[in-house]
């Protein structure tokens, strides 16, 4: 078995993708510590061939609904949030408009987007862990960048023109 | 799998696979200091500076496991490590920041014995009796392969008291660097003949 140490190195910026476009840029780091606590854990119990993205990505699945509930129990921020400056698609300001068109889509969507882009899963794998069938899995990927396509890229094109 | 995405929702997603070291290096932080506090750190390591090369220092809650040398390869030593003991192990210094301390000061001239919680679980019978002896064979101070047999009661065990010195999991720490042969020249060491003399000349001095 790998040091859990290789894990962190190998995975760790693929779960912060995930859990980025998942729960948002200010719960994300929050997940991901969740996730590899609770990885780290189990670690030793893990098969030897087992997928390791397929794994934590489940923890991290679980730990962001979590964290959704949460959220959801919290009282509500008064007032609406500070509108962030539009961005034109420049990678350090991922978490304008692209969060901003992430967390617009159904959470089903989002999930399956990231799992197949960010993590690269399969959608059998995707629909285990979401639940559901493989052809759903699909089908909210694909209806998740077509939205993702109309709203985020209309913003950053529209920005770039002002 | 990352090939086959569709270029376009790549682009789509590309602000998001931007990497970000600061980020990695924060979280990673966190999990070090999370898992000791809960008691799931089973073994954590760094590596440190010293004029023999960057040695490999790892240790479990018990105490020290392992020093490794550059020769014996850290990589190797991490994977004998997840297999004996545990696959929780993670890059966490703290842990070692003793021991560390400690060793600079042993190569500064500034320190004749270690003072650190020792765990020798991966040396078992006579390989560990022969350990135990090692420590009490004082800085600049040397004896032969067959004395060490002797006063571990198995005078006959030479070639164990090798075995022994070769395969201490904790070198310089535990000084198998001390045992000589008998005609006084310094013999083999996990570190390589070079490291063996470097610590004995550093002693002598």
């Amino acid at each position: 078995m790998r040091p859990f140490e290789q894990i962190v190195a190998d995975y760790g910026p693929m779960v912060l993708r995930v859990c980025r476009a998942v729960v948002g840029p200010d719960e994300a780091e929050d997940a991901w510590s969740e996730t590899f606590l609770a990885a780290l854990k189990a670690y030793p119990r893990l098969d030897e061939g087992a997928n390791v993205e397929a794994w934590l990505v489940t923890i991290a699945h679980r730990k962001a609904i979590d964290a959704t509930r949460a959220a959801a129990r919290r009282p509500v921020a008064a007032g609406p949030l500070p509108e962030r400056a539009a961005s034109a698609g420049r990678p350090e300001d991922w978490d304008g408009d692209l969060w901003a068109a992430l967390a617009a889509l159904p959470a089903k969507q989002r999930a399956a987007v990231a799992y197949h882009y960010l993590a690269g899963l399969p959608y059998a794998q995707i629909a285990a862990i979401t639940g559901g069938s493989t052809d759903a899995a699909r089908r909210a990927a694909a209806d998740g960048i077509k939205t993702l396509r109309a709203t985020y890229l209309a913003r950053t094109r529209e920005g770039e023109g002002r | 799998m990352m090939a086959t995405m569709e270029p376009e929702a790549r682009d789509l997603l590309s602000p998001l696979l931007v990497p970000d070291e600061q980020a990695a290096a924060r979280l990673h932080a966190w999990l070090a200091a999370a898992a000791a506090a809960e008691g799931i750190l089973d073994v954590a390591y760094r590596t440190i500076d010293t004029p023999l090369g960057a040695l490999l220092l790892a240790a479990t809650e018990q105490g020290l496991v392992r020093v490794a040398y550059p020769n014996q390869g850290h990589d190797a030593a991490l994977a004998q490590l997840a297999e004996l003991v545990s696959p929780r192990i993670l890059n966490a210094p703290a842990r070692l920041d003793g021991v560390a301390r400690q060793l600079d000061e042993y190569f500064a001239h500034q320190r004749r014995a270690f003072d650190v919680p020792l765990d020798l679980r991966l040396s078992r019978g006579f390989r560990h009796r022969v350990l135990t002896h090692l420590r009490q064979i004082p800085y600049g101070a040397t004896e032969s392969y067959a004395q060490v047999a002797a006063a571990t009661g198995h005078p006959r065990a030479v070639r164990a008291a090798g075995t022994a010195c070769a395969t201490n999991p904790v070198p310089i720490v535990v000084p198998c660097h001390r045992v000589v042969r008998s005609d006084g020249s310094p013999g083999g060491y996990a570190g390589g003949p070079g490291a063996k003399r470097s610590l004995l000349t550093l002693e002598a001095a």
